[in-house]
């Protein structure tokens, strides 16, 4: 039975671990995922029953509601009882948009368990088996939710029968992901079953929902549903109605979570080793499996929002210990110190001030200090480590320049930047010094359009460029030849280096942020040497810039501390902007070997060490065959029989790729990829070519040479764009004679 | 035919310290080059220099002679005679040792015409010895280029016994000059941190304002002191000596202003 909740009911509950259940919804853009937290919402009391299904709550932004779709997390705390007692379900919501996936692996860390949802016409898409895939990797155990029944039966006027067997169809797939993915231990205990209850269905739309459990203790049948939707319209409003009040859908839903999902002192055990490098036997490894409340604190953040009033609000979970106001904290990550100023709970979009919240609940914190998504919040003087990986930062392939209509808003356009670039890491926003250009960078099309939406609707008016596509230059492989010398141009100083390929996996670690610039010596060398470098080199990195990393070989020189700061100033620059056609460099390691460096301090200046830095980096890559990368996006579209023709017409005029086609009933399912360059414009063209009957979603795949006939003219255009010479410069022109 | 280049010093403070060697140079060459952005020279006037050498000077910027290795230079010199004048004497500061290098190894002769120098007019002015002076030092713009190097510096040479010059930065594109009442805060801001006892409160220093004019100022006494001190307009120097002879304590007192407690204090 649901009712009303109280905030002070649910603050009384997070002190019952066992009660608490931290769940996610995780699903396909457009399978109804906002749609079904509406109605969970509903069922708590936080928006009338009525307008669930109308209204996104969880979308604070109006585009979000245009577009049906949701663009940023946002969570909520409900409580509901199930056989007799008092559950918390804390609700994470994520992004539904595969551009922003990056926020999908965040929200999952706070979450022991998932929600998948499925569009019963649909089946599981890509993104499906992406989220899912993430889920299991970080333990997140799985239930299912089919959505849009209502469509087999209005729109393709299934039979009981063939409904129950696209059912099992959309079972086995998931089940299939579940036996890939899922750790050793939970291949088999976490498959779902109609059986156990596991599996419900629905339309959230419609905010009917059923599992056997609940057909059987209602008496419903699948033949009762179909004939709540045959006849005439007025007929079935009605009925359909009554079928939402006889098995409303958050019944099935929150008794799932509470009965099938593991509350933190299950999960916490068997997430510790994955999510968590420390060791599992010190004080703090000890009290995270306890979910301890009087332990030290470690808590992980996986959101972080800018409140008018609060400022930066730090959103995560609590593995151990208890956040309190006025709590003095440390960052690990940042190294950091920081007191709370103030502890919320959440009630979707509503943030209410409490004095404290213990383990196992997701609090959000003001008052900590330049925090970033994917920080460890940990007890004052606890020796303990970082959460692994969770920074997940996806390259940006796409920049627009954004400018204020009026010059008089710069100050809001600062603020409103600020905002967008804070809460959103997978955004970035420089201004280009040399033209003064304000550039926004995002993950694809569709992610600068909707922040551009979110820059109108906070009140500024802004003018938007053509999307440009962002490019990497690397090289083919490792340099080879002595140690390329470079002069400051007052010819008192030098520095000798080297270059290397990095090979993929350390790209990899860079970017899920295992290697960063944030750890301590210590913890880099030890990670760089699992990766086999040796012990020097990992010791040794002084600075990581994008994927790319500068190694200190010089030894005993004089003064080399006095110019360190100015020779990672230089290797950012050059590296920032590479030489073939100032793209960011992709993938380099970069040597310090040598340096002779001058007597006197004026004589060896940010003037004389950035120049004497960057000519032999770039006098390196030249010669180690330079190739320009561009962004692929893989492109999967489940469409009719009749227009597949239409829809490789398409990707074939794009420079693109089929990889797979499969039949499935009288759809085929394309996937293929393609360079972003050839991706603008793609919704506009599917739409109208396949009478908007094609599902479909791209995504980030991979960084691929540009075809060598092509580089040329590529990389032409890009340097024309910048006011540059036509062709890229020869290495002979950082060349210097001893 | 090769030509040549002609270093020519300009000597202290304005254009009447180019000796008159240096002005014949002047008269007899194809092009005559000025660079005025490694010191400051207060009164110097280009005009006046014209009108002295009766000819057009062609001044070079950092840019020209470092980034684009002085190739106006090296062009001019190819087929005549290039002079490049420059303050004080033309290659005591040693960025210009680079283009005269260059110019012997592609051929072109070399010569200088040396000129007064911020380095021994600091001697004359303070009445150091010469013989008791150590390495010397810039001290940089703390905002541009942070160095500890000045006060290792001095404090190597403090264990050597030896007077330490400092040269105060300046950006001559920007008319900055670094202030001597900014570069004692700075050092004692690195003492504060190294604790090394190397420069106190108390310390002697000799600060000293515009060298190589009439109105020079000449000034010793403890940092504290000379913190207070209004030295006028720039350029300025420094110097931390180091145990005084007898004589150079006198000359401190009698030219500088010292205190008299330096006599008993000298060896």
């Amino acid at each position: 039975m649901v009712r009303y909740r109280q905030v002070d009911e649910i603050q009384k509950l997070m002190n019952y671990p066992e009660m608490i259940r931290n769940t996610s919804i995780i699903a396909h853009v457009d399978h109804g995922k906002t749609t079904l937290s509406d109605s969970l919402l509903a069922a708590a009391g936080i928006i009338s029953e009525q307008r669930a299904g109308q209204q996104l709550v969880l979308d604070s932004w109006e585009l979000e509601q245009k577009r049906q779709m949701t663009v940023f997390a946002s969570n909520i705390s409900l409580a509901h009882t199930f056989k007799e007692k008092e559950y918390l379900i804390n609700l994470i919501d994520t992004p539904g948009h595969i551009d922003f996936s990056g926020a999908v692996t965040r929200s999952l860390r706070a979450v022991d368990g998932a929600l998948v949802v499925v569009d019963a016409v649909e089946g599981p898409m890509t993104q499906t088996e992406t989220v899912l895939m993430q889920a299991l990797r970080e333990r997140v155990k799985p239930i299912l939710f089919i959505n849009k029944v209502d469509r087999l039966i209005k729109e393709i006027k299934l039979t009981p029968d063939e409904i129950q067997r696209k059912f099992a169809k959309i079972i086995l797939r998931i089940n299939n992901l579940i036996e890939k993915y899922a750790p050793a231990e939970h291949k088999k205990d976490w498959q779902v079953a109609v059986e156990d209850g596991r599996v419900a269905f629905g339309s959230a739309l419609h905010k009917w929902g059923l599992n056997l459990p609940h057909m059987k203790a209602k008496g419903i049948t699948f033949k009762d549903i179909i004939d709540a939707y045959t006849g005439e319209s007025d007929d079935v409003g009605r009925k359909v109605d009554a079928l939402s009040k006889k098995a409303p859908l958050y019944e099935p839903i929150l008794d799932m979570f509470c009965e099938h999902l593991p509350n933190p002192l299950v999960a916490q055990p068997y997430r510790e080793p994955q999510i968590w490098p420390g060791d599992v036997e010190s004080p703090v490894g000890q009290s995270m499996a306890k979910v301890d409340p009087n332990g030290p604190l470690l808590m992980c953040i996986s959101t972080i929002e800018v409140d008018p009033h609060s400022g930066l609000v730090a959103i995560g979970r609590i593995f151990s210990g208890t956040v309190e106001k006025g709590k003095v904290v440390q960052l690990i990550n940042s190294h950091q110190k920081g007191t709370i100023q103030q502890v919320y709970m959440s009630m979707a979009a509503d943030r209410v001030i409490i004095d404290k919240i213990p383990a196992g609940n997701i609090a959000a914190l003001s008052g900590l200090p330049s925090i970033h998504v994917g920080e460890t919040v940990a007890e004052e003087d606890a020796e303990t480590q970082s959460f692994e990986g969770l920074k997940y930062v996806s390259d940006p392939v796409v920049t627009v320049a954004v400018e204020p209509q009026d010059v008089k808003d710069l100050p809001l356009f600062d603020k409103v930047m600020h905002k967008l670039t804070t809460e959103d890491p997978n955004l970035h926003f420089v201004i280009n010094k040399e033209s003064g250009e304000y550039l926004l960078s995002g993950m694809g099309e569709l992610h600068l359009e909707v922040t551009a939406y979110r820059m109108q609707e906070a009140g500024l008016k802004v003018n938007i460029s053509k999307p440009i596509v962002i490019y990497r230059e690397t090289i083919s492989h490792d340099y080879k030849g002595p140690a390329i010398m470079g002069k400051s141009p007052n010819k008192h100083n030098k520095l000798w280096v080297t270059m290397e390929k990095l090979p993929e996996e350390i790209m990899e670690a860079i970017r899920s942020g295992k290697i960063s610039e944030m750890q301590t010596r210590d913890e880099r060398q030890k990670t760089l040497k699992q990766f086999g470098w040796p012990t020097d080199d990992a010791r040794n990195v002084i600075a990581i810039e994008g994927v790319n990393i500068l190694v200190n070989r010089i030894k005993g020189r004089q003064y080399v501390e006095e110019i360190m700061d100015h020779i990672k100033s230089g290797f950012r620059e050059a590296v920032y902007t590479s030489v073939l056609a100032k793209e960011p460099a992709f993938g380099l390691k970069v040597n310090l070997e040598d340096v002779s460096v001058h007597e006197d301090p004026v004589h060896r200046g940010p003037a004389q060490i950035l120049p004497m830095t960057w000519r032999p980096i770039w006098c390196a890559f030249l010669l180690s065959d330079p190739k320009l990368l561009e962004p692929i996006i893989s492109f999967e579209c489940k469409v009719p029989n009749d227009f597949v023709s239409n829809v490789i017409a398409i990707v074939q005029k794009r420079r693109g790729k089929i990889l797979d086609m499969v039949n499935e009933e009288d759809m085929v399912i394309v996937k293929a990829e393609m360079p972003v360059a050839e991706s603008f414009g793609l919704a506009e063209e599917l739409r109208s070519s396949t009478q908007g009957r094609a599902f479909w979603a791209t995504q980030f795949s991979r960084w691929a040479p540009v075809p060598e006939s092509m580089q040329v003219d590529v990389i032409k255009q890009i340097r024309e764009r910048r006011g540059l010479s036509a062709t890229s410069p020869r290495a002979e022109e950082f060349y210097e004679a001893a | 035919m090769s030509g040549e280049i002609v270093f020519v010093g300009l000597g202290l403070h304005d254009e009447t310290g180019l000796s008159l060697r240096g002005l014949e140079e002047a008269k007899t060459a194809d092009t005559i080059f000025v660079e005025l952005y490694t010191s400051f020279m207060p009164d110097f006037s280009i005009r006046r220099l014209e009108e002295i050498c009766s000819k057009k000077l062609c001044m070079v910027s950092r840019r020209e002679l470092e980034d684009e290795n002085g190739k106006i230079i090296l062009r001019a010199a190819e087929k005549g005679k290039a002079v490049l004048f420059v303050p004080g004497d033309p290659l005591i500061a040693t960025t210009h040792i680079a283009l005269r290098i260059h110019a012997e190894k592609t051929g072109i002769k070399t010569r200088i015409v040396h000129g007064a120098s911020i380095l021994s007019a600091v001697m004359g002015l303070s009445g150091l010895h010469s013989y008791k002076f150590g390495k010397s030092v810039t001290i940089p713009f703390p905002d541009q280029t942070f160095s500890e190097t000045p006060y290792e510096v001095i404090a190597q040479n403090q264990m050597l016994k030896l007077h330490t010059l400092c040269l105060l930065d300046i950006i001559a594109e920007e008319k900055r000059y670094l202030g001597i009442r900014k570069s004692l805060e700075f050092l004692l801001a690195i003492e504060k941190k190294k604790k090394r006892r190397i420069i106190t409160k108390d310390t002697l220093v000799v600060g000293i304002a515009r060298a190589g004019s009439n109105e020079p100022k000449v000034k010793a006494d403890s940092v504290n002191r000379l913190l207070e001190y209004d030295f006028g307009e720039p350029p300025y120097t420094l110097i931390f000596p180091s145990k005084l002879h007898f004589m150079e304590a006198e000359a401190l007192i009698v030219f500088a202003d010292a205190p008299e407690r330096l006599r008993d204090e000298a060896e």
